[in-house]
């Protein structure tokens, strides 16, 4: 309900509203009468200009009663509606419930058309024409503002068309991150490495998995240190979809490729955010989403 | 009457004492009027403008167009269908210049020949000059209306008037829902009525557009155009000497009196008006045209008939009461020269503001492209490293088919040397729907300075071969 900051304003308003009505109802009648001699139709007797004569026009009686009616009306209006200061109206209207009634509604006429699908498997979905293009416009709405338009992801949001998945591609597995989100954490490593020319050997140990450019010196020396890091990216770096430990051997550099960034990622560590859906979408909108974003890395 | 006796008291009227100030209501009760039925000119071009505007008006609904209703404004989807056309919100340009056109005519109709629009081709004087009839139908003409109103209530009466009030009350609903029909397809809606499941709303807008009719055209009339009508008020501002008004001519009316039609009234020094009231029972708003250019006056031209009719009967010349203009009586002008003061500059001027905006709706109509298109480059990736020593754009493509059928839209880009299409380079829409697709351009790297570039998107509609471009940026990273 409105926040007033006293007491006193609400009835200040309130005061102008009903004063207002019955004002208006008060200058009808007051002027209501005419003490002029003039017959309908004839000259008052003002003129100005010296040609312009106002003559006697009354309105019909019936347009002095729709002005009654309007401020009944208006009385009535305010009796069943907020209008008055914090008197919230006997109907109990508020636009929030009105929103959420109309939300209600369109959701109620949507129901069955999302009831075949949550039937269908993630499989089936994916091959329904019908709800690809749902698909593709809940994904254009809520997810392309951060993996991109043609979900290929940018750094630090990772690219949902390739077949490299942190947490794992399985449908199920994706309606779960959409649901609920997920935490890419990495705690800074530095310390657990060594100095910072172990971690710089770790890194091009890093760099080695992937065959990119490292010096191979460096990367004996560092595949020693890599134990602290294997806890989690397992000992081979092929990462770990369970927590969501990424695999070092391939091309996929979320974060940035090369020495530095790697660098900068052991001694700062990381924590990287998907949001939760679920309090946005249906489970059903979810389960039409995750097929779509599904379908990508599963060529029809 | 009842016979009276002869001791009947004599009333003397009370005369105002001028200096006893007189207080009276700023309000008067209405005075309902009876328009006595007339034929002649005028009344003939009512009727003619009223049947094709009703046949217009009724008919429209019912005309098909392929699979659906040929007119058929779909609040609901944001679709309107005129025949071949569908339009949507983003064609709200075409309804401005569409009002523009209807406020330059009424313009232009006003200056030539004063309040046509109100005497002929008003919905609200056609309605009230439709239940007119059926009221002279059931109830006789003025004097017998007059008669029956004044009349005890008896069963003759009751029967006349509960037959009148049903005609009115079945014409109005089928106004209501016939105007709906131009919102909702009037078969479905034909259908609902007769398996009586209409929707609340679907019945509380015609009840509603029913009773607008009911009301309107069975009791107050005149009034709106006497009181309510914004029209009125702008229109007669509209006015200047030349326009084309109902006048009396009162150098050859006046002075005015009853005669036999056996004197001859030059010698006897009377004007030609026989004072016979004809014009004033015929006019619809129940005025004396003979008081001059008033206010409440439509245009209609009934009393014109009127007098013309008179005038005939007593072998007086025709046109004592006539369309003429201000300066023509004043001047004593012909025929002749009040036409040719027709084409004066603000009627011209209006002419050719009309013409040329006509001419552009047409144009602009003719030349529409079925189809839209909006491009946004990504606001979360700015530009893209990707393999083969790359840089990529991405968009999200809008495209929006208006038209009726399924179409394949072909799309290229042009604007900096070396770009690509790394996307699908095709896509389909279906009919009358809208999609967003995700569109990627790429360059080699380091081919162009950093910073941003305009780029051309070029989309092409395969059926229509109909071509629209769309401007966006290509942004390459440091």
């Amino acid at each position: 309900m409105s926040d007033f900051t006293s007491d006193f304003w609400p009835y200040f308003i309130s005061a102008i509203v009903i004063g207002g009505i019955v004002f208006c109802l008060t200058l009808l009648l007051a002027t209501s009468k005419s003490h002029d001699p003039a017959h309908t139709g004839e000259s008052t007797g003002h003129v100005y200009d010296e040609d312009i004569i106002e003559m006697n026009n009354p309105m019909p009686r019936w347009w002095m009663w729709m002005f009654i009616i309007t401020c009944v009306f208006g009385a009535i209006y305010l009796f069943l509606f907020p209008g008055l200061g914090t008197y919230t109206g006997k109907l109990g209207w508020t636009a929030l419930k009105q929103y959420e009634q109309e939300v209600k509604e369109t959701n109620d006429r949507i129901a069955p058309i999302y009831a075949k699908f949550t039937s269908m498997s993630g499989e089936e979905v994916a091959q329904d024409p019908k709800a690809m293009a749902i698909g593709e416009r809940l994904f254009m709405n809520n997810c392309s503002q951060c993996h991109g338009s043609d979900a290929h992801g940018s750094r630090g949001f990772p690219n949902l068309t390739d077949t490299d998945w942190l947490h794992g591609g399985a449908h199920e597995t994706i309606k779960e991150t959409i649901t609920n989100g997920r935490n890419g954490m990495m705690p800074p490593m530095a310390a657990a490495v060594g100095g910072p020319e172990d971690v710089k050997n770790v890194a091009h140990y890093v760099l080695s998995l992937s065959n990119s450019e490292h010096e191979a010196s460096r990367a004996a020396l560092g595949k020693e240190k890599f134990v602290a890091c294997a806890a989690c990216h397992g000992p081979d770096g092929k990462g770990n979809q369970a927590i969501g430990a990424p695999n070092l051997t391939d091309d996929t550099w979320l974060h940035g490729a090369g020495e530095a960034a790697i660098i900068h990622r052991i001694n700062n560590g990381l924590n990287n955010k998907m949001p939760a859906q679920g309090s946005r979408l249906t489970p059903e909108q979810i389960h039409v989403l995750a097929a779509y974003v599904w379908r990508f890395s599963n060529a029809k | 009457m009842s016979t009276q006796k002869s001791t009947s008291k004599k009333t003397i009227p009370i005369v105002n004492d001028p200096a006893q100030p007189v207080t009276r209501s700023l309000y008067e009760p209405h005075q309902k009027i009876y328009p006595r039925n007339i034929s002649g000119l005028y009344k003939n071009w009512r009727w003619v403008m009223i049947w094709i505007t009703q046949i217009v008006f009724y008919g429209v609904p019912w005309l098909q167009w392929g699979e659906r209703q040929a007119v058929l404004l779909d609040i609901g989807t944001h679709r309107f269908y005129i025949f071949g056309l569908v339009l949507y919100p983003q064609d709200l340009i075409y309804l401005v210049v569409i009002l523009i056109i209807a406020a330059l005519a009424l313009f232009l109709f006003t200056a030539v020949a004063g309040r046509l629009w109100c005497g002929f081709a008003c919905p609200q004087s056609v309605y009230t000059k439709i239940f007119l009839w059926v009221e002279r139908q059931v109830e006789g003409d003025r004097a017998a209306r007059l008669r029956l109103d004044a009349s005890k209530l008896t069963r003759n009466k009751l029967l006349k008037k509960m037959l009148k009030h049903s005609i009115w009350i079945s014409f109005s609903v089928w106004t209501g829902f016939t105007f709906l029909g131009y919102f909702a397809p009037i078969r479905d809606l034909m259908q609902s009525i007769l398996q009586l499941h209409l929707s609340p709303w679907e019945t509380f807008w015609i009840c509603f557009y029913g009773f607008a009719t009911y009301g309107n055209a069975g009791f107050l009339r005149e009034q709106i155009c006497k009181h309510m009508c914004p029209y009125a008020r702008f229109q007669s501002a509209m006015f200047d000497n030349d326009t084309l008004i109902v006048t009396y001519d009162e150098e050859r009316g006046e002075p005015r009196s009853g005669r036999s039609r056996k004197v001859d009234a030059k010698q006897s020094g009377l004007g030609d008006c026989i004072d016979c009231n004809f014009c004033v029972q015929v006019c619809p708003t129940g005025i004396d045209i003979r008081n001059g250019l008033q206010y409440e006056c439509i245009s209609c031209g009934l009393c014109v008939d009127a007098c013309n009719s008179i005038m005939d009967k007593m072998e007086y010349p025709r046109g004592l009461i006539r369309f003429s203009t201000q300066n023509a009586l004043t001047h004593h002008w012909s025929q002749e020269q009040v036409v040719k003061k027709v084409l004066r500059p603000r009627v011209l001027i209006y002419t050719g503001l009309l013409l040329l905006m006509s001419a552009g709706l047409v144009y602009s109509l003719v030349t529409r492209v079925p189809f839209k298109v909006d491009v946004i480059r990504d606001r979360g990736v700015m530009s893209r490293i990707v393999a083969g020593g790359k840089v990529e754009n991405v968009y999200q493509m809008q495209i929006t088919n208006a038209s009726e059928q399924v179409e394949t839209f072909k799309i290229s880009v042009s604007g900096i040397e070396g770009l690509s299409l790394a996307s699908a380079k095709e896509f389909t829409v279906n009919a009358a729907e809208s999609r967003m697709v995700a569109v990627s351009l790429q360059i080699a790297d380091g081919s162009i300075k950093s910073g941003s570039h305009p780029v051309i998107f070029e989309i092409v509609a395969n059926g229509s071969n109909e071509r629209l471009f769309e401007k966006s940026i290509f942004y390459m990273s440091r």
